[in-house]
């Protein structure tokens, strides 16, 4: 019995992807050690945002979690879910919530998402507690028009608490366009081989290669080096004969969002 | 009675568990009890302890039900009126196996609990507070009524075996593993927080009592009762069999008593000369006080080994 309790526990530690935990809460192997199911948090929550798993519902019953989508984190300066712990699975080191980690937010459909299609719902980045860090608006061309712009959500792992105001809000019908991920499934491992040239040089003050050899570029030797826009009158005018591309190249598909 | 079992019963003394059980299952235990002190003094200690668990559960549940926050939390922790903490013993000794050392509240509300069992009498808990006492109760009545008899019974140290893999599966996997499937926290928790597919556990435990084994639940499994019932063991408050010279051998005290082991050491002085029941498994429950028409058992001290 106990023995099959341990399999069961072990099989069921897998925190499904929708199941955030309180603010604080310690790494999921921490916090199953730690959490005595006991609700104090719950009864805290000024929102009724936590609840306690049941039998069932596929997070370790008895402990706390919230789903963004159905009551996201209001993200209280006083936090009184981590007050209220009496053992610790929520840590009081948390005394800021901005420095909060219950997830990470990611525009997970682009398909979908109204400002990818070059609407300006915007609704994501102005909920976010965290606005203009947690989410920013980044104005792209939209190739589409091909005289608008495009305003794309992006999130930044920095600031963002993984609240989940941006799920709870988007306004497709259905599920959100943007979910809060645990941070595990949200993000991907950093390239730690891959030296950023652009950071090496700043720490060391100076390109570690010397510098760069600069070759004019025919059409465009009166700019500075790196310059390559295009004024009205340059470039190929309309009417221009268009070179012959072999059918089906994988350049430029056709495809626009 | 068949010349067979007349034998057996020579052997088997009659007021051993064996032997109660032997004489086959008594349907309605008390009846002369009722009779000889009313309905009320027969069910004293029932009723108290009833009032006990449903009181404690209704100051669990009128926080979430009226907006009276009394208690705040459930079993496993909880905060009393702001200011109170108290933690369950039995999850602190997993979270301290699994390795967590919890904050000064979560201590200071185990150690307060402890320190009331160890000084009361530590299996208190399984008779007057937990909420499963009431399935299991309500088991084993409909089984005396039905004359279910027999069953596979696992043995009386299980529980402690049990308590053992509570604690070094804890160690093992580092998290409160048996709090996954626990039916005491769930049960208590379910009611105050919903229940999800915890109702299928409960029916369980009231089946496997019911059908499979006698009592077997809280008697014989139950690895919280068994912790309970260790720290209980040097404990104040103990129930005394001190008119045992009055006992008519009714076996009632036997057919209620959810540990019946324990009584006859102090009723029928096996290996002891004092009328005390100082076994550890003893719930204090007092429901043979209640079902004793003679008026044999009442609850005393452990210090007090008087007869009369």
């Amino acid at each position: 019995m106990a023995l099959a309790a341990g399999l069961y526990s072990k099989q069921a530690s897998a925190l499904p992807a929708t199941a955030l935990r309180p603010p604080g809460a310690l790494a999921e192997g921490d916090f199953l050690a730690a959490c005595v199911r006991c609700g104090l948090c719950v009864r805290d929550c000024p929102y009724d945002t936590l609840k306690l798993a049941e039998l069932g519902d596929g997070v370790a019953s008895g402990t706390p979690y919230f789903e963004a989508r159905k009551i996201p984190c209001e993200m209280c300066e006083d936090i009184p879910c981590v007050v209220a712990c009496p053992t610790g699975a929520l840590d009081r080191a948390l005394t800021d919530i901005g420095d909060a980690r219950m997830g990470l937010a990611v525009l997970i459909d682009q398909e979908n998402c109204l400002n990818f299609l070059g609407l300006r719902c915007d609704v994501c980045y102005r909920v976010c507690p965290v606005i203009d860090k947690a989410i920013t608006l980044e104005r792209i061309h939209n190739p589409r028009s091909d005289r608008h712009a495009m305003l794309l959500p992006t999130v930044h792992s920095d600031y963002c608490t993984g609240c989940g105001k941006c799920e709870k809000s988007c306004v497709l019908p259905g599920e959100s366009a943007i979910k809060v991920l645990p941070i595990r499934l949200a993000q991907g491992s950093k390239a730690e081989h891959y030296r950023r040239g652009w950071e090496e040089k700043e720490a060391a003050g100076q390109s570690l290669i010397g510098d760069q050899v600069e070759l004019p570029v025919r059409g465009l030797e009166d700019k500075a080096y790196g310059d390559t826009r295009v004024r009205p009158g340059e470039g190929p005018q309309p009417g221009d004969a268009v070179p012959a591309r072999p059918a089906g190249s994988g350049l430029d598909s056709g495809w626009k969002p | 009675m068949s010349a067979q079992t007349t034998t057996q019963a020579r052997q088997v003394p009659p007021t051993s568990v064996r032997g109660a059980a032997m004489r086959g299952v008594v349907a309605r235990p008390g009846q002369e009890a009722i009779e000889a002190k009313g309905w009320l003094r027969a069910h004293k200690w029932l009723l108290l302890r009833r009032l006990s668990q449903l009181g404690i559960l209704a100051l669990f549940l009128v926080g979430p039900w009226f907006g009276w926050w009394v208690v705040k939390g459930n079993l496993a922790s909880s905060l009393t009126l702001g200011v109170l903490p108290l933690t369950d013993p039995f999850v602190l000794a997993q979270q301290l196996a699994a390795g967590h050392w919890p904050y000064r509240e979560a201590l200071l509300g185990g150690g307060i609990v402890l320190a009331f069992y160890l000084l009361l009498g530590g299996r208190l808990f399984c008779a007057w507070v937990c909420p499963v006492n009431l399935v299991t109760d309500a088991a084993a009545w409909l089984r005396r009524r039905l004359g279910l008899k027999g069953g596979k019974v696992p043995s009386g140290s299980t529980r402690y075996w049990l308590l053992g893999f509570v604690l070094v599966i804890a160690a093992v996997t580092g998290s409160l593993a048996w709090e996954w499937v626990n039916p005491v926290s769930m049960v208590h928790r379910g009611l105050i927080f919903g229940f999800g597919l915890a109702w299928g556990i409960v029916g369980a435990v009231f089946l496997y009592d019911l059908l499979i084994a006698p009592r077997g639940w809280c008697g014989h499994l139950c690895p919280q009762g068994a912790f309970y019932g260790l720290i209980g063991r040097s404990a104040l408050l103990r129930v005394s069999a001190a008119r045992r010279s009055a006992c008519n051998d009714c076996m009632d005290c036997f057919a209620v008593c959810p540990e019946p082991q324990v009584i006859r050491p102090a009723l029928k002085g096996a290996g002891q000369d004092h009328p005390l029941i100082l076994d550890g498994d003893c719930t204090t429950c007092g429901r043979c006080i209640d079902v004793c028409g003679k008026d044999v058992f009442r609850i005393s001290t452990r210090f007090d080994r008087s007869e009369s």
